[in-house]
Order: structure tokens, then C-alpha cells, then sequence
């Protein structure tokens, strides 16, 4: 009886694109990493590059223009401006490297004790970075080149303590949200320390924000030591971009050319890392690219030229909703890939429709076309889709179709109160007064059995239960009295009790209304406590449609027969098992 | 009869939601578990079923009441016993998706629990329990998104296996899975109990998972426990109303059945 079917069902073979392979892939981004790449390779290899001493003064070439032995002439103080220039980009990745250094090792520990930890660490460092920020950092690195004899290096430690808070906040954030994830108390069950938890989960977690970070923080060091130089701090025998521009400066007006160069060279690297910054930022923060219009155009052309045939049947002349051979497709790597392949399916006024298969059948994928909210890169190609004998197009979405989705409390904005929720659309899409809008939302919460309606309509999402978020969702789908109402699993993050409540909810509002309901689920007594008519989806075709009675007492798929088994109603418990099994007597060690 | 293997007495816990007002989550809970048994924790949310589990794991702060391990109170453990607990009680969570850190391997998953035990001959356990939970051997050098809820929860589950414990606290394992999916992975926990003797402390919200999977069921309600006893009857013929009704509510693939159960149940939600 337990022989358990082996799932070996092929693993998908998805292909771990890494960071680095997808990052190659935006121009934009190589182009900055290939200047980026050229500072640091100019600045390691300055003493061979240059053509002589930067330091060397011939007053020969004072102020001299470009050309000949000094392709970029002379300083004022008579020094070859290339040789300085190459050797200042030394001298300002050596800058920039120690700010980082001393950033990360400061933000990044502290930041990820306080989120993981929280209570007094976190207090404690969240004040000392506070104070930091608050604390005006130019002139404490003044006050710090004073007192330290402008050890340059002390200085650039100095400027990473104050860019800290940088690193510490955006760790903090990330050791925050991931500590309340299942598997770091998973981790904790295990066994696992805490300090090896920080070091293996949180510094995963945290590892691909810390490196755009220390792209952008790059950037500001570059930026903020070449200002400190320019004020004269800083060893004079060591050449700089920001000296040189202040020596630049003084002859701006007559000899433009001088302060033009460590200008370009310092405006480049900074904008080199600041587009590796946003480029690497992109990559993390976009999971799926927005498909660009040829791309869906392509999908569009492949899913018309479809030479399957559609699946389903239809068996009304009047129909709430009519779908006829329905293909979805999404571009992926390998070419497109459909979900839903040729789906046909109708509904008549006041019937309840049940768009049943497991997840990955294509059933939500269904109606997300037919309400027109497919996720990003999903594209849809429909011989026709009617809802109440009209083509459908976005006006009909809160006028003809009304849509309860799947997770309640995901689908209110924590910023608005239920009573904008619902007033809102009323007055927008079906012009009512505010007043009247407000009437109304009262008068359908109060039909879906909100005892006080006030209270609720004032209340915050947060403020009211899911079950309560359920009802508030139906009592939107329905206060514009739509023709066709689309529930997808609206029942499936719901206690069995609450379930009991919103499906009886459900049919008293779609007989009440007259409306069809579709309604997409995975379990069979829900099909078999609301619904009138199946369609049974499997990889995204229709494998059989029936009356609800003919589909339970004889499904003529196997995939349905085994679908209706699945359900526990009626199977050997734990005890009838064990016998089967012959390893009785177990049960009885209490 | 066998001493129990985990004994929860007069168990109290309250979440602190603000600095004066605070959630009494648990009034005053008992429970056993006997070794080679799977107990049934059954209730909506906000019943406190969860919260007991988290009490167990020493997820939870206990406010007063005992936790007993094998003879051992272990109700405020913390630190270095908590760890040495590890061996004994592990936990498989609701979660397939959260519960597994996206940017590890299976490999390195499931040998996380044996690295910190400090075993030795980690990737030699590591693939018996794949084979074990029926997990291709490739698998270990695969991410957790390559693979489907229910694969998930079989990698959740071979996590919880293999430092061999006595207890696996289970919160609600297959309530995000698909039903046939969900049928598949109840027969793997029934397998391996029979094959380790491992004890379950099963938590869910659905009596039919329960009567499936258990030998005895607790029902709570709002932090008490209103009906406990064998899970046939339990499961069958509860006594409690809250239990009948809880039974009634969960929908039967019957269509002439689940539309007399309808009726039955909404004549007691209506005198209740």
C-alpha cells in the first residue's frame, strides 16, 4: 500500500548562469569595466609607463603645451604632466582599496550581528552609524590630516570609517530579512553555532549587495580624496589627481589644458565604477528581463504557427465566457517554452466552472490570460476570448470580471485602508459618487458577512485577518456586479474552516448575482462541494471536460481517476496501515 | 507501557507584542510522544499547534510548564545542550522554498547538520539519504530552485534525517504541496518511521493528513487542547464540536457526500 511511485521525474536542466557570464552580457557594463580595467593596469604599471620621474622638474617645460618628448606638456612647477598623471591613478586606487577595505571590515561584520542578533547589538550599532552620518565628515578628515602629519593612509582609513554606514545599513536590511527564513532556524535545529551561521547563510546573503556597494562606495573614495587633495592634504612628493588639478586650477584661465587632464581621468574612473555599480546592481535586483518587443513578437509569431490542435470543448451557445484555443508562451533561452497549449473552455451565465490539474498544469497561466495579467515575459495568443459575448480588452477588468486571487493578504496594500480598496475602483471604473461609492462598499461587506463594516472599512490590511482579507477581496470582485467572477485557489492558504466559510460565500453570491464563477483549484472536494462542470488541465491541455457527477463517478482520463484519489477522504488511516504493513502492535505503546 | 520518549506538561507560552501587552499563545498544554510514534497536532491558525513545535525545537520561550527528552527536562535549553539536542530532535518545516538557503547546494544542505556535529564521513551519509528520500545522487550538486515543492520537501526531509534523531518535529510538511504530491511524501514519512523508528510530532490544520500519518491526535483550540485520543477516532468520530466541525469543513471529492456533510455542517455553524 506504500510503495511509493518514484518521483525521478528528470531534474530540469537549468543552467546556473553566473554573476560574471550575465554581466558580460551588458555593453554598458563592459565598456566600464574595460576603462576600469585599463586605470588599474595604467596605475600598476605607471613606474614602466611613465616617461619620467614625476617628480622631476625641468623648468624647460613650465607650463609647456603638448607635444614632442611631453605628450601632454609641462606643470607649472616644470614636472611632466603624463608621467604625474599616470602615476597619480596609483595613488588613487591605492586610496580607494584601503576606504573599502576599511568600509567592509567595519559595516559589513557589524551589520550583519546587529540584524541576526537584534535587541541591544542591534541598537548599539544602529546609533554608532546614526552618529556617524550625522557628523560632518569634511571636516573631521581636516581635523584628521592635521593631527596625523597628512599620513595619507590614515586618512583613507578615516573617509572608509565614515562610508561604514553605508555598508552597515544595507547588510543590516538583508540580515534582517533572511534571519526570519525557515532555514537559518532550520540551521539553528541542526545544531549550527551561531558564528557559522553568520559566516556560511548571512555572508551568502549578503555578498551580492556588498559588491555593488563597494563599486559605488569606490567611486565616492575617488571622488572625496581627490577633493582632499585638491585642498593641499596629502604628501606633496606623492603626485595625485587632486594636485594636479589644483596646480591646474591656478592657471585655469591661461593654460586650460593642465586642469583638463587629471579632470578626464578622474571624471572617467568615477564614472567607470559607477556604471559597474549600477550594472552589477541590475543583475542582482532583476530576476526575469523585461522581454523587449521583438522578443514578444517572436513568441507571438511561434505560438500562432502552432500546428497543435485545441484541447476541450465547447457546449453553451450563451456564454459568461468563451476561450477558444488559448496558447501561452514565455521566451526562455532554449526558444519559447508553452505553458498552455491550445486550451478551449466555456462557462454559461450562473455556472460554476472548475479549472482543475496540479501545479504546473497551465490552469492559473489560463486565466491570467483571460483577466490579461500574465507575469512579465508571458504572452498570449487566443483565437478569440469573449467574456459576456464581448472581446475582452482592459476595460472589462473590474466592469465584466471580478477576480479573487489566491493569497489575500498580498493582494491589499499595506498603505491604504480597506475602505480605499474598495471605494476607489467604484469611483474610477464605474463613476459613482464618493458617497455613493461608500455606500456601496459598505452594503457588500455587509453582504459577505462582515458584522461591522465600519470598523473594517477603516481598518488597515494589517489590521483584520485572512479570513477577513478573503471576504474584503470578494466583496471587491463583486461590488461592481460582474458578469464572470475568477477565483484562482482562493482557498488554498485558508484554514479548512475558513475554506468552509468563503466557498459557501462563494455560492450564495454567484446564485444571488447570476454570475458564472470560474474557480481554479488542485483539490477535488472543492470541486466537488461548489462546482458544476470540470475542465482537467495537464501540461497545459485540457484532458477532459464533464458535468461534476459524470467526472467523479467515471472519469474517462486516468489522470483525473488519479487526481480524485489523491484526496484523503476515504484512505486506510495510520492504524489500518500499520496492519497492512504488519507491524502491529506499534500503535499500541501508549 | 513505555516511558514517553518527549513529554510536554502544562506547557505556557506567551509572544510579547509589545512592551506591556503580550499573547498568551499556549494556557497550559500536555502531550506525549512514545518512541516509533507519530503524534497529530491538529487546529486552524492561531491555535497555538505551531507555536508547541517551536517550544520543542527551543524556538519558542517557554513561560512556565515542562519539556521532557528522554527523561531529561530540556524546557530551557540553550546553548551548547541545546546543540547536543540536535542529534535527537530535528525538524521539518511548511515552507519548501524557505526553507532551504537558495544559494547553497543540496550537497552542501544536507551535510550543514553533519559539519556542525563534526562527522567525518559527511558525503557518504549525504547520498544514502538522497537515496533514502528517492533523490537522484546528482542531486548534490544542484540549488534548491531546480527543483519542485514536493522534491523540496523530500531534500527538507533528508536534512531532518540524517544526523539520525529519535524526534522530527513536522509543521504542517505538506499543506503547500499538490494533493498527489502530498500523498507521495506522507507515504515516504510513513516508510522511513517504519524503517528508523523514528517519532513524529506531526503538526497540521487537515484531519485527513492526520489520520493518514498518525497513531494519536491532539486537537487544539485558541492555545488549549479540547480533544485528544486515538486518531481513528479522533479523525472519525470526534466528540468536541470544534473537532466535528473541523471535520465537516474540509471537503470530501464526493459530490452526492460533500453536499450532506455541507448541510450537516452549516446547521452546526449556525446553532454554534
Amino acid at each position: 500500500m506504500t510503495a511509493v511511485p518514484t518521483p525521478l521525474a528528470p531534474l530540469a536542466a537549468v543552467k546556473r548562469i553566473s554573476l560574471w557570464r550575465r554581466y558580460l552580457r551588458r555593453p554598458l557594463g563592459v565598456v566600464a569595466l574595460a576603462v576600469f580595467a585599463f586605470v588599474v593596469a595604467v596605475a600598476v604599471l605607471a613606474p614602466w609607463l611613465a616617461p619620467f620621474d614625476p617628480n622631476l622638474v625641468d623648468f624647460r617645460i613650465t607650463r609647456a603645451a603638448p607635444g614632442g618628448e611631453h605628450l601632454l606638456g609641462g606643470d607649472s612647477a616644470g614636472r611632466d604632466v603624463l608621467s604625474r598623471l599616470l602615476h597619480g591613478a596609483r595613488t588613487t586606487l591605492y586610496g580607494a582599496v584601503i576606504t573599502c577595505a576599511a568600509g567592509v571590515l567595519l559595516g559589513v561584520p557589524a551589520g550583519v550581528a546587529a540584524g541576526y542578533f537584534g535587541g541591544v547589538t542591534d541598537r548599539v550599532c544602529s546609533w554608532i552609524s546614526d552618529a556617524l552620518q550625522s557628523v560632518p565628515g569634511m571636516i573631521v578628515l581636516l581635523v584628521v590630516a592635521a593631527g596625523t602629519g597628512q599620513d595619507f593612509t590614515v586618512l583613507m582609513v578615516a573617509l572608509g570609517v565614515f562610508l561604514a554606514p553605508g555598508y552597515y545599513r544595507i547588510t543590516r536590511a538583508r540580515a534582517l530579512a533572511v534571519r526570519r527564513e525557515p532555514y537559518i532556524d532550520a540551521a539553528r535545529v541542526a545544531g549550527v553555532t551561531n558564528p557559522r551561521i553568520l559566516r556560511t547563510h548571512m555572508l551568502r546573503a549578503v555578498y551580492a549587495p556588498i559588491v555593488v556597494q563597494t563599486a559605488l562606495t569606490a567611486g565616492i573614495a575617488v571622488g572625496m580624496q581627490a577633493g582632499l587633495q585638491f585642498l593641499g592634504i596629502g604628501s606633496a612628493s606623492t603626485p595625485s589627481w587632486g594636485q594636479m588639478m589644483n596646480d591646474g586650477f591656478q592657471t585655469m584661465l591661461t593654460q586650460p589644458l593642465i586642469l583638463l587632464w587629471p579632470s578626464i581621468a578622474l571624471g572617467v574612473t568615477i564614472a567607470a565604477l559607477a556604471f559597474i555599480g549600477s550594472t552589477l546592481a541590475d543583475l542582482i535586483s532583476v530576476r526575469a528581463d523585461q522581454p523587449s518587443r521583438r522578443s514578444r513578437g517572436a513568441v507571438r509569431r511561434e505560438l500562432s504557427t502552432s500546428s497543435q490542435v485545441p484541447s476541450g470543448v465547447h457546449v453553451h451557445e450563451v456564454c459568461a465566457l468563451r476561450v477558444e484555443n488559448l496558447r501561452v508562451g514565455y521566451a526562455t533561452e532554449s526558444g519559447v517554452k508553452e505553458v498552455v497549449r491550445g486550451v478551449s473552455l466555456d462557462a454559461a451565465p450562473g455556472e460554476v466552472l472548475g479549472i482543475v490539474g496540479e501545479s504546473g498544469s497551465g490552469k492559473t497561466q489560463t486565466i491570467f490570460a483571460v483577466l490579461d495579467l500574465l507575469p512579465a515575459g508571458g504572452t498570449a495568443v487566443a483565437d478569440d476570448i469573449r467574456v459576456a459575448g464581448q472581446a475582452v480588452d482592459k476595460r472589462a477588468l473590474g466592469r465584466s470580471i471580478g477576480y479573487v486571487p489566491q493569497e489575500p493578504m498580498s493582494n491589499l496594500d499595506p498603505c491604504y485602508t480597506i475602505e480605499h480598496h474598495l471605494v476607489e475602483p467604484l469611483r474610477h471604473v464605474h463613476g459613482l459618487s464618493k458617497a455613493d461609492a461608500r455606500a456601496r462598499a459598505r452594503e457588500v461587506l455587509v453582504r459577505v458577512g462582515i458584522t461591522d463594516p465600519d470598523r473594517v472599512l477603516r481598518s488597515y490590511p494589517h489590521q483584520i485577518s485572512g479570513g477577513m482579507a478573503q471576504r474584503v477581496l470578494i466583496a471587491g470582485a463583486v461590488a461592481g456586479r460582474p458578469a464572470l467572477l475568477v477565483a484562482d485557489e482562493p482557498t488554498t492558504a485558508l484554514d479548512v474552516t475558513v475554506q468552509a466559510e468563503v466557498l459557501e460565500l462563494l455560492r450564495e453570491l454567484q446564485q444571488e448575482y447570476g454570475m458564472a464563477l470560474v474557480i481554479v483549484t488542485h483539490n477535488f472536494g472543492v470541486v466537488a462541494d461548489i462546482c458544476d462542470r470540470v475542465v482537467v488541465m495537464k501540461d497545459g491541455r485540457i484532458v477532459e471536460t464533464g458535468a461534476v457527477e459524470q467526472i467523479f463517478r467515471q472519469p474517462a482520463d486516468l489522470y483525473t481517476a488519479e487526481l480524485i484519489s489523491a484526496s484523503l477522504d476515504d484512505t486506510e488511516g495510520r492504524h489500518e496501515l500499520d496492519e497492512l504493513a504488519r507491524v502491529g502492535g506499534e500503535d499500541e505503546t501508549r | 507501557m513505555t516511558a514517553p520518549l518527549l513529554a510536554v506538561e502544562d506547557l505556557v507560552v506567551d509572544y510579547r507584542l509589545h512592551r506591556k501587552l503580550s499573547l498568551r499563545a499556549l494556557k497550559g498544554v500536555s502531550l506525549s510522544v512514545g518512541p516509533g510514534e507519530c503524534v497529530g497536532l491538529v487546529g486552524e491558525s492561531g491555535s497555538g499547534k505551531s507555536t508547541l513545535g517551536k517550544a520543542v525545537l527551543g524556538l519558542a520561550a517557554v513561560t512556565s510548564g515542562r519539556i521532557t527528552f528522554d527523561g531529561t527536562d530540556i524546557t530551557h535549553a540553550r546553548g551548547a545542550a541545546r546543540r547536543r539536542l540536535a542529534n535527537d530532535i530535528q525538524v521539518v518545516f511548511q515552507d519548501p522554498y524557505g526553507s532551504l538557503d537558495p544559494t547553497m547546494t543540496i550537497g552542501e544542505v544536507l551535510a550543514e547538520p553533519l559539519v556542525a556535529a563534526g562527522s567525518r564521513n559527511a558525503r557518504a551519509v549525504v547520498a544514502e539519504m538522497l537515496d533514502h528520500v528517492r533523490l537522484p545522487a546528482d542531486s548534490v550538486h544542484r540549488y534548491p530552485s531546480e527543483f519542485s515543492g514536493g522534491q523540496r520537501q523530500r531534500i527538507a526531509i533528508a536534512r531532518a534525517l540524517v544526523r539520525r534523531p529519535r524526534l522530527i518535529v513536522c509543521d504542517e510538511p505538506v499543506s503547500a504541496l499538490d494533493l498527489t504530491t502530498q500523498a507521495t511524501v506522507l507515504d515516504l514519512f510513513l516508510d522511513l518511521q517504519r524503517e528508523t523508528g523514528v517519532s513524529y510530532l506531526f503538526v497540521s490544520h487537515d484531519l485527513g493528513v492526520v489520520r493518514r500519518v498518525c497513531h494519536r491526535v491532539s486537537v487544539m483550540y485558541q492555545g488549549e487542547i479540547v480533544e485528544s485520543g486515538d486518531a481513528r477516532t479522533v479523525t472519525r468520530t470526534p466528540e468536541h464540536p470544534y473537532t466535528q466541525r473541523l471535520l465537516l469543513a474540509a471537503p470530501v471529492a464526493d459530490p452526492a457526500r460533500q453536499s450532506e456533510r455541507r448541510a450537516v455542517w452549516l446547521a452546526l455553524r449556525d446553532t454554534a
